[in-house]
């Protein structure tokens, strides 16, 4: 049952070939069995599984289904669960359960998902190896010596390991499609304010937006229309009607017009990895796909602005973690300004700390012209180049990472090196556009990922031209060994 | 951009965040070269760019100041570290 979509799933559901708990049992037999080597979860949710499964079964019963009615899925702990633990990765919030759902949660709830457990990321989403976790890195499938991305690392190696259908993911500069490069699995990072942020806790509230790690596009379609839709209860949530994303996942390629940008070939991209996105850009251009060749020109600009403006709103975000009200609060404080800093020192990871420390040295008094806003107008230049690019094609293409996944540990003391490993994914973030990663081919036996950009709102051209890639390809049905 | 050991100082009191006296040379090695890296964006002219602060340039959205929520106090207070007869407790402040 493991090795089916969440298509052919909700299928055999419904036509009684399984039932929901046979299901929900299948993969937390799965995850109780197989994820000591990966350590992809920091909550099993068994209980609650169970009991929404059971709740799934009768609907199924009543005849009162919807298309995701009984799929069981996890949250990526960044998730708000309401009666859960809820993490964020960190000692801070090892204790946190917390007191309401995250919209999206509410959202799949209400679609009648199951959720199996919450997984592992890096700490606050701050980090691209799934390294920075309070709970341990997590493994990845294809080589346990290996990361598998991040932040939304334990995401996307448990929907490669076959240990859930689905995963939620959030990504504020590459974290749902560079761990889905990584992992060889789908990711979809929805247009900024498509999906509603309440209740998934703040890392940048100016790029951050969660979607679904799945093993397909058809699948990631199922999933993004039941997350994406307005919300009142989030201020940058965009009041825009959600399409039926699966309607569209045939349509004819042929005449789409395809960007390469030069800027995402260059230095610094692995042969191999070059190698299996140009394989995958032959593959559309015998569906018919027409190759411009288009330029990017601040490209070089991206990472440096971002590493401003998600520090300064890091910064500011995480000043909510005082010791007062939820989390960690530190032994016998001796007066308030003690416990602060205690508090906060004791409980955040070194990588978290060179986040607050950057985003407050960048908007402290005198430096904000020179840092803030500098990097404010980058990003506007950044928008502009996309803006450009789009009124001469439909997508944009390039690779997802610079590289395959990389050992555990070996950029881990480096922080400027493990920067570097989003170069082409955070730019995006900066100008709120849709991203995918999906599988396009193995180099040395570890998946390579094609990154789609779209404009904005247009997920369900990146959907439909994933699926075709998909419907010629079978990168996507890989399996890692000892996961079959 | 390089900042010293009194510069971490500085700003991890700014941020309250206390940090382990012997970390303090590895914070300040680690924050200059991420400065130097942000430092990049001064390779272009931005002095007729209008800033960006967010992607769609949405402007923020007002309703009704009504009251919406419930009061769930002893909800909230149940996950907090200390409390008293419904208030949040911190260490003494006013002597």
């Amino acid at each position: 049952m493991h090795n089916k979509t969440i298509a052919e799933l909700s299928r055999g559901l419904r036509e009684g070939d399984f039932s929901s708990e046979e299901l929900t049992r299948h993969f937390l037999e799965r995850i109780n069995r197989l994820d000591n080597s990966l350590n992809s979860f920091i909550t099993v949710s068994e209980e609650l599984a169970l009991a929404q499964a059971k709740q799934a079964d009768a609907q199924i019963a009543a005849g009162e289904v919807g298309a995701l009615t009984g799929i069981p899925l996890a949250q990526k702990d960044i998730f708000c669960t309401d009666g859960v633990k809820t993490s964020c990765g960190s000692k801070m919030l090892d204790n946190f359960i917390a007191p309401y759902n995250a919209t999206s949660v509410e959202q799949l709830n209400a679609a009648g998902t199951v959720m199996l457990g919450k997984t592992n990321m890096d700490e606050f989403a701050m980090g691209s190896s799934n390294e920075t976790s309070f709970y341990g890195a997590v493994k990845n499938p294809w080589n346990t010596d290996t990361v598998p991305g991040g932040s939304s690392g334990g995401s996307a190696a448990a929907v490669a390991a076959r240990l859930t259908p689905c995963a939620t993911g959030t990504d504020t500069g590459g974290s749902i499609r560079q761990p889905a490069a990584l992992c060889g699995v789908t990711g979809l990072k929805p247009t900024y304010g498509r999906v509603s942020r309440y209740g998934m806790i703040a890392f940048a509230s100016s790029l951050d937006q969660g979607g679904p790690l799945t093993r397909t596009a058809e699948d990631a379609a199922m999933i993004l229309g039941v997350m994406a839709g307005f919300d009142e209860r989030d201020s940058t949530s965009i009041d825009t009607p959600v399409p039926d994303y699966t309607a569209g996942l045939n349509d004819d390629l042929n005449g789409l017009k395809i960007g390469l940008p030069k800027e995402y070939f260059g230095e610094g991209l692995d042969s191999g990895i070059g190698d299996a996105v140009h394989a995958a850009i032959d593959e559309y251009k015998k569906m018919g796909a027409e190759i411009v060749d288009i330029s990017l020109p601040n490209t070089h600009l991206a990472v440096p602005a971002y590493y401003v403006v998600a520090p300064a709103e890091c910064s500011s975000n995480l000043s909510r973690f005082d010791g007062v009200r939820f989390g960690y609060r530190c032994e016998d404080p001796k007066d308030l300004e003690d416990m602060y800093k205690r508090s906060r020192g004791e409980a955040f990871g070194a990588e978290v700390k060179r986040r607050i420390l950057i985003g407050a040295y960048a908007l402290s008094s005198g430096y904000y012209d020179a840092y803030y806003l500098k990097a404010q107008k980058v990003r506007r230049l950044i928008s502009a180049d996309f803006k450009q690019a789009f009124e001469s094609v439909d997508v944009i293409m390039g690779p997802t990472s610079p590289t395959p996944a990389f050992g555990l540990g070996e950029k881990a003391d480096d922080p400027i090196t493990m920067y570097l490993s989003d170069i082409y994914t955070i730019a995006v973030n900066l100008a709120g556009l849709p991203g995918m990663s999906i599988p396009a081919g193995f180099v040395n036996n570890m998946p390579a990922g094609l990154q789609i950009i779209g404009n904005y709102f247009e997920e369900a051209k990146l959907l439909n031209v994933a699926h075709k890639f998909q419907q010629i390809t079978d990168h996507h049905q890989r399996t890692p060994a000892g996961f079959e | 951009m390089s900042l010293d050991k009194h510069d971490v100082e500085k700003i991890a009191h700014l941020a309250r965040l206390a940090i382990n006296e012997e970390d303090v040379p590895t914070y300040a090695q680690n924050l200059s070269s991420i400065l130097d890296l942000v430092e990049q964006m001064n390779s272009v002219n931005t002095d007729d760019v209008e800033p960006m602060a967010h992607p769609t340039d949405a402007v923020q959205r007002l309703r009704e100041d009504e009251v919406r929520e419930t009061n769930q106090r002893e909800r909230f207070q149940k996950i907090a570290p200390q409390v008293e007869n419904g208030l949040y407790l911190v260490p003494r402040v006013i002597e």
